[in-house]
């Protein structure tokens, strides 16, 4: 791999760029690998790239329907953070954050990771409940959660005008998270390729896969593509949204529902928030780019959608809702608004698993994946190489709802 | 914005509802005989596909009805649900 760095770039320049090796390669595509992972999005890749990298697996193709990073890694709101509620949720993603850290020098790719505290608006007492035992489970595993006061709050978030004494919900108190941080979504996606590219994973575009297939003993033994048949002993599916759809061809239920959630992104200005806000009352977060776009992220569409447009009321309250509190953003023009698909769990955690069908696992149900790509790579590999459940997935597994054994999440953004 | 029949109102703007999820099959009549796959399947389980739904929907800012309707998952089309799904 042609590794990138200030010398590399001076060296170039005298060849006026001409010559940068292509970041990954374009490979044919073979009738047999070890392993097949569908879905060339964050956690595709990170599987990919982790299987390479801890495991020494490297007989692998990722398969992708569409292009390389056009999938729900390019329709997120790039928040990476650790505050959940619950003991099985909150170590997974401080491990998350840990590998997030250390990825650009890992990938020697810039993902622009940019530390910066989440601020969470709390304007209801019982949020307020909810929060505080968050931040006590939270310091039980290393994680940061801290109250503040509300004259604080305002300090750091100069355009935070709203939620005044005579508001309809009065901000109450504060919470700041340190670990939180924002990064650039496509350099994740193509920092993970290159790097998997560079340890011998054939990523394969445009390569829609159509069904499962399964062999006479029952196990998985590859799949059916546009392209054709390819076999592989092992196959992962980590196609958000589209879980059932790929799994179904092979009769395999699971207890997932597909939604349609919201992010839209203002004209770029000058720097306004150096923090990210998350106002979990109203159910609206945002932070500033690096370009100066407000990032806003909604509620999602409550019934079940496979669209990637969005429903212009389902935005239109986001917006309202987040003109409470910042009242004078509404001079600010929206520029571009997408819809992501997202499957959840009947308990809202994500599920990292085995399934009934031998060699076929799945990494669905993740509402904010996007801060799970990492440490949802790194357990999956760990479970395709090991065949079993790395300890930070083991309560993630499918078994959990044989079980009735729920991990009842409510940490994420918008939930109310 | 859907615009969804209500069967007492007429048609009227999604803002005037709210959904109450998938319309779910009965409850097994008698849950102590059951296997544990079949009912962790109907707890959990839900209907998935890309495609038709029947979802139930509560006319909360109007009538206060609630009713099933089915929707397409991919083109948000609406049609009535059969008379005994409810």
């Amino acid at each position: 791999m042609q590794r990138y760095s200030l010398l590399a770039l001076a060296r170039h320049a005298l060849s006026h760029h001409q010559n940068w090796q292509r970041a990954w390669r374009q490979p044919p595509l073979r009738k047999d690998y070890e392993v097949l992972i569908i879905g060339a999005g964050g956690h595709g890749l990170a599987t990919a790239h982790y299987l390479a990298r801890e495991h020494g697996i490297t007989d692998v193709a990722v398969l992708e329907k569409g292009w390389l990073g056009g999938g729900n890694i390019a329709r997120n709101t790039v928040t990476i953070r650790s505050n959940y509620l619950r003991d099985e949720s909150i170590p997974f993603y401080v491990k998350s954050v840990a590998l997030y850290e250390q990825l650009t020098r890992e990938l020697n790719f810039n993902l622009m990771y940019s530390k910066r505290s989440m601020i969470d608006v709390v304007q209801t007492y019982p949020k307020l409940r909810e929060i505080r035992r968050r931040m006590f489970n939270m310091h039980n595993h290393g994680s940061t959660y801290e109250p503040i006061s509300v004259d604080e709050l305002r300090r750091r978030v100069p355009p935070l005008t709203g939620g005044g004494p005579d508001a309809r919900l009065p901000i109450v108190a504060g919470m700041v998270h340190t670990d939180a941080a924002v990064c650039r979504h496509d350099a994740v996606a193509w920092g993970l390729a290159r790097s998997a590219d560079d340890q011998g994973v054939e990523i394969h575009q445009n390569t829609a896969v159509q069904a499962l297939l399964r062999g006479p003993d029952g196990r998985i033994c590859g799949v059916e593509t546009e392209r054709g048949t390819v076999r592989a002993k092992k196959v992962a599916v980590a196609v958000s949204g589209h879980t059932t759809t790929l799994t179904e061809t092979l009769g395999l239920r699971l207890p997932v529902k597909t939604f349609n959630l919201t992010a839209f992104v203002s004209e770029p200005v000058k720097p306004l928030i150096d923090v990210i806000v998350n106002c979990p009352d109203i159910g609206v977060y945002l932070s500033q780019s690096d370009r100066g776009e407000l990032v806003i992220g909604g509620a999602n569409d409550p019934g079940q959608s496979y669209r990637r447009d969005i429903k212009q009321h389902v935005f239109e309250d986001a917006v309202v809702a987040m003109l409470e509190l910042f009242p004078s953003f509404k001079r600010l023009k929206l520029m571009r608004q997408w819809g992501g698909t997202l499957d959840i769990a009947h308990d809202a955690s994500p599920i990292v698993s085995k399934t009934a069908i031998p060699g076929l696992h799945v990494s669905a149900g993740w509402w904010g994946g996007f801060k799970a790509v990492p440490a949802g790579g790194y357990t999956l590999a760990h479970l395709i190489a090991h065949d079993e459940p790395h300890p930070l997935i083991e309560p993630f597994s499918l078994d959990r709802f044989k079980h009735l054994d729920y991990v009842l999440e409510s940490g994420t953004t918008a939930a109310r | 914005m859907l615009l969804i029949h209500c069967p007492h109102c007429g048609p009227r703007n999604e803002t005037e509802f709210t959904n109450g999820g998938p319309a779910r099959s009965t409850r097994p009549e008698d849950a102590t005989h059951l296997s544990d796959a079949a009912w962790v399947d109907y707890l959990t389980v839900p209907n998935n596909p890309m495609g038709w739904v029947q979802e139930k929907w509560w006319h909360n800012r109007g009538c206060g009805m609630w009713f099933t309707i089915e929707r397409n998952t991919v083109t948000h089309q609406i049609q009535q649900a059969p008379d005994h799904v409810g």
